[in-house]
């Protein structure tokens, strides 16, 4: 049974289609990345997943449930935690203060606690009084990560982590997920960097206009078919 | 001169009332951006059930605990059944169905409780003061009026700042869609800050009750007061909305001291000088 998932999955903001039936899976300890040209649908189809936008109750199934329907909030608990795009720190509150309201919903304890965030992102234990927003845009991407562990999630959506920061910031950052995947929890990531998401993915999806154009491991995946995947030529 | 001192001690007290007038109305602004323009009614309707209480025996004290408890649950009755419905980009329809209980509550208490003047009496404390020494006394119920207002905002301020509860609190303030994400229910922290509210507009009501007479219709005019206390004192900021509610009674009492017609304008004027002079408010909270 996988993970995660999806079952010609669509999606509307208004009268605006933006997902066309997306079907995607995840097992159990892998990394997906999901790849696209801007308008693809990526964030959406994280959003959703995330339960931030209405889906049918059946077209995302989650641990062998049907979750479409279910509200973001519940959808926490649930165990999927959503990293999102441009970090969405909460800027009234302190690093600390952003780290333990991602672990609002986890009643129950797991291995993501503030000293473990502490120890992956020892950067942020030196500025945990200050104001989330006056730190470096990869020291926020950090906190939003961190905060999105803090919920022991089973599936953590990563949404654009390395947008807007230095190669050698993007490098560090990623260099921590093998210690996220280390205490089982799987890795849905969106990246612009087509390469970096290769590199990283056990298996990869291409989406173009809502759809998905193409799939499957990084290594049987050439060039020309990416690049005809991405730009729909 | 003695004079002097005396209406500025008596103008501070006024100012307690006034912010815990304001604290509700500054607290569901600051985390849901609304603005209940039933507000004022709602302390009239916390004076009409502890007085309805206090004329059946009940202790005045006793009565506050009971009604305090039931006028939190109204809120959040209000706000998950109703004002929750409204959540969105547009503030006219919040601002409308306010408007609407407003008018619905004077109503209902006038037909209840028909427009007599009433009065919450709390025994000997109706007239007791403490004696300051130099000719000055100041009241025992204004006193307990202003530190009761004090104790509401350091007990709020604990919450917001020192608890799980109160972290929800500010990040549903920040950004309610990002909150979802960390599984923070936002329509039950909307209605638990109208519970909050509404608490508080009960304690309010003892002292509205136990001030002055109030009868049905008086309710927009606490409205007015407490809206001018919390943008005098910025938005966003509890000690400023004290800060504001000591600045409108300072003026009203200094102005009826010059002349009592004056009592009430000076209070508007001290607000309209204050927005001239600081138009974002004393204490402003650094974001948005």
């Amino acid at each position: 049974m996988p993970l995660l998932e999806t079952h010609d999955l669509t999606a509307f903001y208004g009268d605006f289609q933006a997902l066309y039936g997306i079907s995607l899976t995840l097992q159990a300890g892998e990394t997906v990345a999901i790849i696209g040209a801007n308008g693809a649908g990526k964030t959406t189809f994280l959003k959703t997943v995330a339960g931030l936008i209405k889906a049918q109750p059946s077209a995302v199934r989650f641990a062998g449930n049907d979750v479409g329907s279910r509200p973001a909030a519940e959808i926490v608990r649930r165990g999927i935690a959503l990293v999102p795009e441009g970090r969405r720190l909460f800027p009234s509150l302190s690093v600390e203060e952003n780290l333990l309201v991602g672990g609002y919903s986890s009643r129950y304890s797991g291995y993501w606690g503030l000293k473990s965030v502490y120890q992956l992102f020892p950067a942020l234990a030196e500025r945990r009084d200050a104001p989330a927003t006056a730190l470096s845009g990869g020291q926020q991407q950090m906190v939003a990560i961190g905060r999105g562990l803090m919920s022991n999630p089973k599936l953590l959506l990563c949404d654009e982590i390395s947008l807007g920061l230095a190669p050698i910031v993007i490098r560090d950052i990623y260099a921590v997920l093998p210690d996220v995947k280390a205490q089982g929890t799987s890795l849905l990531i969106v990246e612009q960097d087509i390469m970096r998401a290769l590199s990283v993915a056990d298996r990869v999806y291409c989406f173009q206009e809502g759809r998905v154009t193409l799939s499957g491991r990084p290594q049987d995946l050439t060039k020309d078919a990416i690049h005809a995947a991405y730009f729909g030529l | 001169m003695l004079g002097w001192i005396d209406t500025i001690v008596q103008g501070v007290l006024l100012g307690g009332l006034y912010a815990l007038y304001a604290t509700g109305l500054s607290v569901i602004f600051g985390i849901m951006r609304l603005v209940n323009l039933a507000h004022g009614d709602l302390i009239v309707l916390g004076a009409f059930l502890i007085l309805v209480l206090s004329t059946n025996g009940i202790n005045i004290v006793l009565a506050a605990a009971i009604v305090a408890p039931i006028m939190f649950a109204l809120g959040y009755a209000l706000q998950s059944l109703v004002l929750n419905r409204t959540l969105g980009r547009d503030v006219l329809p919040p601002l409308l169905i306010t408007f609407g209980l407003s008018i619905i509550l004077q109503n209902a208490l006038l037909e209840l409780f028909s427009a007599d003047s009433r009065r919450l009496h709390v025994g000997a404390l109706d007239a007791a003061s403490l004696a300051l020494g130099g000719g000055i006394a100041i009241g025992i119920m204004p006193l307990l009026c202003f530190l009761t207002a004090i104790a509401v905002i350091v007990a709020l301020n604990l919450l917001f700042f020192h608890t799980a509860l109160g972290r929800a609190f500010r990040a549903t303030s920040d950004d309610a869609e990002t909150a979802q994400l960390m599984g923070i229910d936002n329509r039950a922290i909307y209605a638990i800050a109208m519970g909050i509210a509404f608490f508080v507009c009960a304690l309010a009501g003892v002292f509205l009750g136990a001030r002055a007479n109030f009868d049905p219709s008086i309710g927009p005019a606490r409205l007015i007061y407490a809206f001018e206390a919390v943008i005098i004192g910025g938005l966003g900021s509890l000690w400023g909305t004290l800060a504001g509610g000591i600045v409108v009674g300072l003026a009203q009492t200094i102005g009826a001291q010059i002349n009592p017609e004056w009592q009430i304008l000076a209070g508007h004027v001290a607000f309209l000088g204050v927005l001239v002079v600081r138009p974002r408010g004393l204490f402003p909270r650094a974001a948005d």
